[in-house]
């Protein structure tokens, strides 16, 4: 066992470096964002910028064919890509979705002419991509999305509702399951498209979460008219074509997310209980033992991800864990470390309480990473179907036409 | 990144597998459980013989070789199967004891010994209740020979010798090593009777000093890497309990359909499975790092310790539950599992002993 780069490794990892700290601002002792909010017209412009130059320096889209600018290279490289970047304050989260799983069905589905039209501006971050699959009737249970797509002429004719699209509302372009014929079973009466997300029709209004952000939208079709060329995959083929994309679903290596069990330990021994630090306190100690013993299990299941990709494996369904876990965990860390402040800890006030902010902050987002690209529910069943081998759910839709299945009222 | 045991190392796992599920099959685990033998000493005299127990122990002393990566893979084995054989006191415990502080001389002598199988060794430091702690130990040296008992000493009604933490004259805290041929041992009925338990009383008996060193720190770095070493036996035991509740769970039915298609029964399952994965990726860690002889010994053998100690504890008694009613009787294995759980929860300290450990390395991690 080492935890040393193979020399390929080694020498990407020091041009990723090179290139970020010719281009970026090193990240070194600035605290982490305490409050969130959405990302502003400014904002998006830094992050098309940053994303140019990441695609100028063959920095971007790294497995990719090198005809459409990338290098072909094993996953292992765009995890040491991110390990490297973690360091450094650069734009995020925009062109995660149409890079990581837009581009890729498209690379897979879309005519030659299209590829060439629709992958080059998306590398380099000049357009933006979402991914409309989510529905209030299709979460858990996606295939049971309702939006019809009728055909007209050579056009598909799309009325319905999608759900939860990130960032729809800054997208130029976006991929869409919809149902075809709901006479079929739920999962053989599906089509998937790509759209223009200015067409006729499209209407995107903004979620107001819990957190107060607003990074999430509802996403309205009437009578939004898609042509039959923008078609990925067969009609009623957009099941197949779906698990496509999500098997792109990024790896979630090297995500740290604030608090950790370090910010706990420091407040515990910041704040006191019975007159003494609460680190002294033994309740306080087994939970902070806990934790660690979860963060580091977390960590090094990672390692054992990323040997797993050094090799040229496929990480399996396993990496399933590393969602399930970290979750509750920032959810506990969140929550606990508001129980040792007290009062002070209800408090949302830089004067007063800044130093509170990440455990607060992380207290009323932590739900959305337990629901949020598949459920704790959705994994457990992962893990025992896909992993374990454990026989499906006995399902009460199968094989029934899909405007046979029972409805309830929410 | 090379965070994986080596392709030789799985060769060997994989043969420990076999070899075991052959050789050490539930029916062998349970003439140790119903004191028909106090172990199994073929099965003992066939792991000698393939090196398994000095695997860790250097060539030069008539060991394997492996190194410390070589024993945690047949650790893992070893608790997967339940083995009721002395391997943890004997290649974990006394051989680990003589590596850190034996002499030279002492190491030729009992090594090559120990190795082989003809000598098992063990080692006493519980004097009753409480968890490991400097204050506990009140056996005392004098003249050479050491007074007191210990107990519950594991493996100490088979062990030829015993390594004793004892206090000499000026109060210092050193192991002592004991030839058990003349010494009372009373056999202790435990709630995992698939390993002998026993208590020794020491009324006089001669023993020799390991080494020259002693402290509580010697013994505290002791416990440290058997921690490890049984982590991956934990880990074994967990798999074993996960994979017999998966197999019932897949073959039950109820209300016309496997309990392994229901909910309730999966969620079950997942949660077990993540423990365990936790669990081994920190057990994996303390293994590279007993065989790089880092300096992150310590916490990774608590962080290690932990989460096996909890995840054989969850797999083992919702292995039981996922069994029903019949998972609660002596005929069906589960309780072999939940046994040997709480055996190796409790041996080297429990949880509350090894989460205080944790904290405290922590503190003084970020306190450097």
């Amino acid at each position: 066992m080492d935890f040393n780069d193979t020399p390929e490794e080694a020498a990407f990892r020091a041009e990723a470096r090179a290139f970020l700290s010719a281009n970026a601002q090193p990240k070194a002792g600035s605290r982490p964002t305490l409050r969130q909010g959405g990302m502003d017209a400014a904002g998006v412009e830094q992050a098309k910028d940053w994303q140019a130059k990441k695609a100028d320096a063959g920095m971007a889209g790294l497995t990719w064919p090198k005809k459409f600018g990338g290098r072909e290279a094993s996953p292992i490289l765009q995890v040491i890509y991110n390990q490297e970047e973690e360091d450094f304050t650069v734009p995020r989260g925009l062109f995660e979705i149409g890079l990581g799983m837009c581009i890729p069905t498209m690379m897979a589905y879309a005519k030659p002419e299209q590829l060439d039209r629709y992958v080059q501006p998306a590398l380099r971050g000049e357009e933006v991509w979402c991914q409309l699959f989510s529905e209030p009737a299709g979460g858990s249970d996606l295939a049971a999305l309702r939006t019809r797509a009728e055909p007209d002429g050579d056009d598909w004719v799309i009325n319905g509702q999608k759900i939860w699209t990130s960032g729809a509302h800054l997208s130029d372009f976006g991929i869409v399951v919809v149902r075809t014929d709901p006479n079929k079973p739920k999962h053989e009466g599906l089509t998937f498209f790509f759209l223009d997300m200015k067409s006729p029709g499209v209407e995107i209004r903004p979620i107001h979460q819990m957190s107060g952000a607003r990074h999430f939208n509802e996403v309205f079709f009437t009578d939004v008219r898609i042509p039959d060329a923008q078609r990925l995959g067969g009609v009623g083929q957009g099941w197949k074509v779906s698990l496509t994309t999500l098997m792109n679903e990024r790896l979630a290596v090297g995500e740290t997310p604030r608090p950790d069990v370090d910010d706990l330990l420091a407040l515990s021994r910041s704040v006191t209980l019975d007159g003494e630090p609460a680190i002294r306190d033994s309740a306080v100690r087994e939970r902070i033992a806990d934790l660690y013993a979860r963060s580091q299990g977390l960590k090094f299941t990672r390692f054992r991800t990323m040997t797993a990709l050094s090799r040229g494996d496929t990480p399996g369904p396993e990496n399933s864990i590393a969602k399930l876990v970290n979750g509750t965990k920032l959810q506990d860390i969140a929550s606990f470390g508001l129980d040792l402040i007290g009062s002070a800890g209800l408090v949302v006030d830089d004067d007063l309480t800044e130093a509170y902010g990440m455990f607060q902050s992380a207290l009323l987002s932590s739900p959305s990473l337990r629901i949020a690209g598949g459920s704790d529910e959705i994994l457990r069943n992962i893990i025992a179907e896909r992993v374990l081998g454990l026989p499906p759910d006995i399902r009460a839709d199968k094989g029934i036409p899909f405007n046979r299945v029972p409805t309830g009222t929410r | 990144m090379n965070f994986d045991f080596s392709d030789d190392l799985k060769q060997l796992r994989d043969q420990a597998r076999r070899f075991l599920s052959e050789q050490c099959t539930p029916s062998v685990v349970r003439r140790s459980l119903d004191g028909q033998e106090t172990f199994a000493a073929g099965l003992w005299k066939e792991m000698a013989e393939m090196g398994w127990i000095g695997a860790a122990i250097p060539e030069q002393y008539g060991g394997a070789g492996l190194g410390y990566e070589g024993l945690c893979v047949l650790a893992e084995e070893i608790g997967r199967a339940v083995a009721p054989v002395p391997f943890s006191s004997s290649a974990y415990l006394a051989s680990e004891a003589i590596l850190l502080a034996g002499t030279e001389a002492q190491k030729k002598s009992w090594l090559p010994q120990l190795a082989d199988g003809s000598v098992i060794g063990c080692f006493a430091l519980a004097e009753g209740t409480g968890n490991p702690d400097p204050r506990n130990v009140r056996v005392r040296m004098a003249g050479g020979r050491l007074t007191g008992s210990k107990w519950p000493v594991a493996d100490g009604g088979i062990a030829h010798i015993a390594i004793v933490a004892a206090r000499d004259e000026a109060g210092e805290i050193a192991f002592y090593l004991v030839d058990l041929a003349n010494v009372p041992k009373r056999t202790l009925t435990t709630l995992d009777p698939s390993r002998d338990h026993a208590r020794l009383d020491l009324d006089g008996v001669q023993a020799e000093k390991l080494g020259e060193a002693g402290g509580w720190a010697s013994v505290q770095a002791l416990l440290d890497r058997v921690a490890i070493m049984m982590a991956f036996e934990q880990v074994g035991g967990a798999d074993a309990s996960l994979q017999m509740a998966r197999g019932y769970a897949m073959e039950r039915f109820a209300f016309g359909r496997p309990i392994g298609s229901f909910q309730a029964i999966k969620h079950k399952l997942a949660d077990m499975y993540v423990a365990l994965e936790l669990a081994r990726s920190n057990a994996y860690y303390g293994a590279w790092a007993l065989s790089a002889g880092s300096s992150d010994i310590p916490l990774a053998a608590a962080v290690a310790r932990v989460s096996a100690t909890e995840a054989f504890h969850l797999a083992s008694k919702e292995n039981i539950q996922t069994h029903g009613g019949v998972g609660f009787t002596w005929a069906v294995d589960c309780h072999l599992y939940y046994r040997r759980s709480k055996n190796l929860a409790l041996a080297l300290g429990g949880p509350p002993f090894w989460k205080n450990r944790l904290v405290d390395l922590l503190e003084t991690k970020n306190a450097a």
